[in-house]
């Protein structure tokens, strides 16, 4: 009984976030419903007995990518989103991707449904801290360690992106350039 | 009715219908990266739901890489928007059309 | 019949409010007598004798600056965002509260019988646990919480449409990002020491350690901490989001009446959140060496001095708070972040490292 009352209340503000981010024009309304979408997500992570990646994903979703967003919306003081005007054709194009995905989650819905139905076992371990570290320092080693270059690449890579070269620096490079460029002819 | 794995299935697959079609109708980057995160988030959700149903942790791991990965997205998305709202005033992805024609 | 069934299926939901109640009024009235403390102690170092009107020595100040609050009238500026303007200061506060569900408020109480209680409502209770809700994942929720609350500074900031407000919105923001790093990677040498991220299984785990309490095997992690802390809830010296001289009053300066007490609140509730994580990490919660010798585990007598303790402890690094502010001045902008980037981060994880050699020898 309870457990039906939360998964309606979290998928509804859910769906209800998600719909108002895609109408929104404002980057930054957006940016709020998200952050409420991903919330009631973890909400629902809870009910699924997984505490560890629901504190994870509010610690990492909302409390550094989104705040990130927001923060890069703030310094840019980006203003409202363009209309489709010149590209109305996406509309269509929209409508219809919109309109066979529903299809194919309804048809999920009906085979999971029809489908016989998987008791879940209260007292399992899945979810537990313990068994998600011990899994992923043994068996799951590599991918770890692989997305573990793969973070040093991003940060290396935001610093490169993001950096501004003083004035002799900047003609250093070019001098560089244009010398490589030489080379090549 | 208590929700089993259906309703969760159900619940992903319209956030991330929506999120699809928000890739489509927003013509803002920060915009379409958002709509990215949510559909990245329903796919998660199914992760976690198929966990929770087969008893099984390796679902939660691979969660745990999806945020991982869009972490470095995040990083490296806003790097490139940063710098593209520098070049040309805007983060419009139609004034992203230096090497048209 | 139906009343008894009733009565045994809302039981435990009664327990949790009244626990919650009692939790909420604990911490509320230590946050709104740290105010009054503040103001008293920073007094006696200026050479001031600080609020002494209101009640004897001025301890009825706090419900007179409430009031206040209450009845004055609440300024709305007419360019602003409505709806984030008004939902920053409640963002701030429901974040700042709601950590206080995992406090470990003291031990379990585990030797009371519970079958005086009327319809059979006792039967199969033990243990009386003094923390609200049990959560495998106590750090990571109260780290999680916490970071969610920057929304309220950054919103407040973006929605008043003041250039006071956007950039202590902003810097805010940047500094609360930077700083959470290295409280993050500091916290990590206790847990691996621990080897639980559940806030009383620490707790536990202290009591079995060598050295009692985790602040000896990790001062430097206690030292990072601590410093994060100050950043994390804009204190003095690191306070530049709403530093007076410069920016007026940072991102709250549109915010009037009642919506600015909820920020005053959430900073203050905040300021006793982090005073908790440092006390349950590194100086060992509610537990106090030796008390297992003169009072029974688990007994009542056991359980309030134990809760004393704990209070005592977080006062103890509140007052430290307000010392500090009134001792230190403000930092520059680019030297917060200097310092947070290039020396606090590279600290704590060579600590986090320091920490992995140790256990891994000492473990084997």
């Amino acid at each position: 009984m309870v457990g039906t009352a939360l998964f309606f209340l979290f998928a509804g503000f859910a769906i209800m976030c998600a719909i108002s981010m895609v109408y929104h024009k404002n980057p930054l309304y957006s940016a709020i419903s998200l952050v409420g979408v991903f919330i009631s997500l973890s909400c629902i992570y809870v009910t699924l007995a997984a505490p560890f990646i629901a504190a994870v994903q509010i610690l990492i979703y909302a409390g550094a990518i989104m705040v990130l967003v927001v923060f890069v919306i703030m310094l840019l003081n980006l203003d409202d989103d363009r209309p489709l005007n010149r590209l109305r054709y996406l509309y269509a194009i929209g409508g219809g991707l919109g309109v066979v995905l529903l299809a194919q989650t309804l048809f999920v819905f009906y085979a999971v449904l029809r489908a016989p139905n998987q008791p879940v076992d209260p007292n399992t371990s899945a979810g537990k801290t313990l068994t998600i570290g011990q899994a992923m320092y043994t068996e799951y080693l590599l991918p770890v360690e692989i997305v573990g270059v793969l973070l040093m690449m991003a940060i290396i890579g935001s610093v490169m992106l993001a950096r501004r070269l003083s004035q002799p620096q900047l003609e250093l490079v070019v001098e560089r350039e244009e010398e490589l460029r030489g080379e090549d002819d | 009715m208590e929700p089993n794995l259906a309703s969760y299935l159900a619940l992903s697959g319209i956030l991330f219908t929506i999120g699809c079609v928000g890739v489509i109708f927003k013509r803002n980057a920060i915009g379409m990266f958002m709509c990215i995160e949510l559909m990245l988030n329903a796919v998660n959700l199914t992760f976690v739901a198929f966990s929770r149903y087969y008893a099984d942790t390796t679902g939660q791991l691979f969660v745990f890489m999806v945020m991982a990965v869009a972490a470095c997205e995040a990083a490296v998305g806003l790097g490139i928007i940063i710098s593209f709202f520098r070049n040309s005033q805007s983060v419009d992805v139609d004034d992203a059309s230096l090497m048209k024609n | 019949m139906e009343f008894e069934s009733i009565l045994k299926t809302a039981f435990p939901f009664i327990v949790i409010s009244i626990g919650v109640l009692m939790g909420f009024q604990i911490v509320l009235m230590i946050v709104a007598y740290t105010v009054l403390g503040e103001r008293k102690l920073l007094g006696w170092m200026q050479g001031r004798i600080g609020p002494n009107r209101v009640g004897p020595w001025g301890v009825l100040q706090p419900f007179a600056d409430l009031l206040k609050f209450i009845l004055k009238e609440d300024i709305v500026p007419d360019k602003s965002t409505k709806f984030v303007y008004f939902l920053a200061p409640l963002v701030a506060l429901t974040c700042a509260l709601m950590p206080i569900v995992v406090y470990p408020f003291g031990p379990a109480i585990t030797t009371v019988d519970w079958s005086f209680l009327p319809y059979g409502l006792g039967e199969g209770v033990r243990a009386l646990p003094l923390t609200i809700a049990k959560i495998d994942v106590g750090v990571l929720f109260v780290f999680g919480i916490t970071s969610v609350g920057v929304y309220g500074i950054a919103l407040a900031g973006w929605s008043s449409n003041s250039k006071y407000s956007l950039m202590g919105g902003l810097r805010s923001s940047a500094q609360m990002i930077s700083y959470e790093l290295a409280m993050g990677a500091s916290v990590i040498g206790v847990v691996m020491l621990a080897g639980t991220l559940d806030l009383n299984g620490i707790i536990y785990a202290q009591q079995q350690s060598t050295f009692r309490w985790f602040i000896i095997p990790q001062f430097i992690g206690f030292f990072v901490f601590l410093i994060s802390a100050f950043a994390e809830t804009n204190r003095t010296p690191f306070d530049l989001p709403e530093a007076e001289t410069e920016l007026v009053a940072g991102f709250h300066t549109e915010y009037s009446a009642l919506k600015f007490a909820l920020f005053f609140m959430a900073e203050y509730v905040n300021m006793f959140t982090v005073s908790m994580m440092c006390t349950v990490l590194f100086l060992g919660g509610w537990y106090v060496p030796g008390l297992s010798h003169i009072f029974e585990v688990g007994s009542i007598p056991y359980a309030v001095v134990s809760h004393v303790a704990f209070i005592g402890k977080i006062c103890a690094f509140l007052v430290l708070y307000i010392w500090v502010r009134g001792t230190l001045p403000r930092f520059r902008f680019d030297q917060l972040m200097n310092f947070g980037w290039k020396f606090l981060l590279p600290v704590a994880l060579a600590n986090v490292i320091f920490t992995i050699i140790v256990v891994f020898f000492v473990n084997r």
